[in-house]
């Protein structure tokens, strides 16, 4: 059996344990699908595979137990769904086109989720088409709001929604609701003063907590929506580490900006004998130091008035 | 007198009437509810009959507009102090019948309950009532049940059909108006409901002995006393005073009356820490008896309007009309 397996991997299969068979890796970018590709899903895994699916832990499905020779005939099958998905592909019917970079993942945001700050889904594929494919080890994740369901920080970019809580006085009847939340399920940013609250903008991490809660509309959503770009967690064998705040009060544009400005800067320095022509950017980063990866990353890009820049960037973490 | 009218018809009667009056109507706030992306129906100031909402229920009420949220009595330096300026117009406010009964309500509690209140007749005497026509019931609507569903008292009623805006006028000058308009003359009565989803039974043995039911025990947890209930409510009158010196100025303050809610902590706390109605089932229970039952042994009639608003706002899905479908049976629990 003759088998290109670099050639594989890149279009989104896998050598798995068992000699001959692979399995397909369908990306859903942001985690949200029309539930007919499921039945496309079963399809394949029932003609093709062992008849079971994988959930992934990045938003996607596993198809197990598939014969090489089936490939071709896996990746026509696939295609209804990478149209429906709207996935950047090379060439019609030859299936996913592989890549360092991961699936975008996205908690179920705003379309369902009581606390998220904007829908998940449509930035994160929003991201996926400005960015995909793409063979640099990149990921990406999204979350709606600093509960962090998504995890984010434990990607290189973390996408966290937030609001601005806007209050109109006059609607405010001093009930404390907002105060009290904001204390003990979020950072207590509020204070009474004179019968009505203050934030402390500093202190606000634009959870939306005192807008859910208030019970006459006093606070609401701005209309302009912010989020919080969180730095190079990851996870591994060497360095394992939480992702460190960049921007707070950062807008889209500017984050795919930054994460396009990323893949220039790796390019640039990444370890030329990197393993498979992959490595963390953090790695990356702990070698040219951050301020030039800032450079690079803030290129052209224009931030709102509103957002705060942190540096210098320390990551922690546990070291091997 | 009825009439037929367009958009650029009425438009034209609005931009005349805002030489007196502001228009309230219920309108939409963009992205203005509580979760993202999600906008809020409620009253506020329009110039043109495409921005007032008639396909929805309004979240909020139009006492807003008669007793604002946070209302300035009069500002207070030293040894004086100033009334504070009422509205510079009058207003003229779209409502459904519903609500068209709440204001009997307000007008009783402010007007005819003890001396009338100065700071609500002010505003009162300068109103005009515009009824929108009910032409669906909206899900959790029970006016019907309630005897709310029609309505007499209003200046000029409005029903929406299909490019044209139905109107049954009553005010002699706007008559004159919409005539010299041109606007063509029609037999028109304002659009009503005859029946609900929502039916609700107020049982007629009911009193006071009902408090002692064990039925007020699930909201002890179910409900979160938030108020919203009671914002949301047309015919809830209760406001707490505050009096307020300014930061940078303590010699100078204001006094302002703030709507206040039965379900809110603190609306029992009396002087030497008590507190009449700690628990939330206790707070439910005043609430549902006093719009069902103590209000009608002073008044004659329910304060409830059936407008449903309670029902929809409640983050918890607690609904009234569902608690006071329970009244028969707490009854029964409670004088067996």
């Amino acid at each position: 059996m003759d088998t290109n397996t670099a050639k594989l991997k890149k279009n989104a299969f896998r050598v798995t344990k068992e000699r001959g068979l692979t399995a397909s890796r369908v990306r859903v970018p942001g985690g949200h699908l029309e539930a007919k590709y499921l039945g496309v899903l079963q399809n394949i895994a029932e003609t093709y595979g062992n008849g079971t699916v994988h959930i992934t832990s990045r938003q996607g499905f596993e198809i197990p137990g598939i014969p090489f020779d089936k490939m071709d005939e896996v990746n026509a099958a696939l295609q209804s769904i990478i149209e429906g998905l709207e996935i950047n592909q090379e060439a019609e019917n030859e299936g996913y086109p592989a890549a360092g970079t991961r699936n975008i993942t996205a908690c179920i945001g705003n379309r369902v989720c009581p606390y998220a700050c904007y829908d998940t889904t449509v930035l994160a594929k929003r991201i996926e088409k400005a960015v995909f494919p793409n063979d640099l080890h990149f990921k990406i994740a999204l979350t709606g709001c600093p509960n962090d369901c998504g995890k984010v920080r434990m990607h290189d970019f973390g996408i966290m929604g937030m609001t601005e809580p806007q209050l109109d006085p006059n609607r405010c009847v001093s009930c404390g609701a907002c105060v009290k939340k904001c204390e003990k399920k979020s950072v207590g940013a509020l204070t009474m003063q004179n019968y009505r609250p203050i934030r402390d903008a500093q202190k606000c991490i634009g959870c939306g907590e005192c807008v859910i809660n208030c019970p006459n509309r006093a606070w609401t959503r701005s209309e302009q929506k912010y989020y919080r770009l969180t730095l190079l967690g990851r996870t591994g064998k060497k360095n394992p580490r939480m992702g460190e705040d960049f921007i707070k009060w950062a807008d889209e544009e500017s984050i795919i900006k930054i994460i396009l400005n990323t893949y220039d800067y790796v390019k640039e320095y990444i370890n030329p004998n990197a393993p498979g022509g992959k490595e963390h950017i953090g790695y990356i980063v702990d070698r040219t130091g951050f301020e030039e990866f800032k450079r690079w990353a803030l290129k052209d890009v224009n931030l709102p008035e509103k957002a705060e820049v942190m540096s210098p960037l320390y990551w922690k973490g546990i070291k091997y | 007198m009825g009439f037929h009218v367009n958009e650029s018809q009425f438009d034209a009667w609005l931009t005349e009437q805002q030489k007196t009056y502001d228009i309230y109507a219920p309108k939409c706030f963009a992205g203005g509810n509580t979760f993202s992306d999600v906008d809020c129906i409620r009253y506020g100031k329009v110039n043109s009959i495409s921005k007032i909402v008639f396909d929805q229920k309004s979240e909020y009420s139009f006492k807003e507009v008669l007793t604002p949220i946070s209302q300035t009595l009069f500002f207070f330096t030293e040894e004086q102090c100033k009334e504070a300026d009422p509205p510079k117009k009058g207003a003229i406010i779209f409502l459904r019948s519903c609500d068209l009964h709440a204001l009997k309500r307000l007008d009783d509690m402010y007007l005819h309950n003890g001396p009338a209140d100065y700071y609500y007749k002010r505003i009162r005497d300068n109103i005009k009532i515009v009824l929108i026509g009910c032409k669906h019931s909206f899900e959790s609507c029970f006016c019907v049940s309630m005897g709310t569903n029609i309505s007499e008292n209003y200046d000029m009623s409005i029903n929406v059909a299909d490019g044209v805006y139905e109107l049954n006028c009553k005010d002699v000058t706007w008559n004159q108006f919409f005539l010299d308009l041109g606007a063509s003359r029609h037999l028109v009565v304002p659009d009503q409901v005859h029946e609900n989803k929502t039916v609700v039974k107020i049982p007629v043995n009911l009193t006071a002995d009902v408090a002692r039911s064990s039925m007020w025990e699930q909201y002890n947890k179910r409900c979160i006393n938030c108020g919203r209930c009671n914002f949301v409510c047309p015919t809830c009158t209760c406001f707490t005073m505050q009096d307020l010196y300014y930061t940078e100025n303590a010699k100078v303050g204001e006094r302002r009356r703030v709507w206040a809610s039965c379900m809110v902590d603190g609306f029992t706390d009396v002087a030497g820490g008590g507190s009449y109605r700690k628990k939330n089932g206790e707070r439910m229970r005043f609430k549902v008896l006093h719009k069902v039952l103590d209000y009608k042994q002073r008044n004659g009639y329910h304060m409830c309007v059936g407008c449903g608003r309670c029902d929809d706002i409640c983050p918890e899905y607690i609904s009234f009309s569902h608690c006071v479908n329970k009244l028969g049976d707490a009854m029964k629990e409670v004088t067996k």
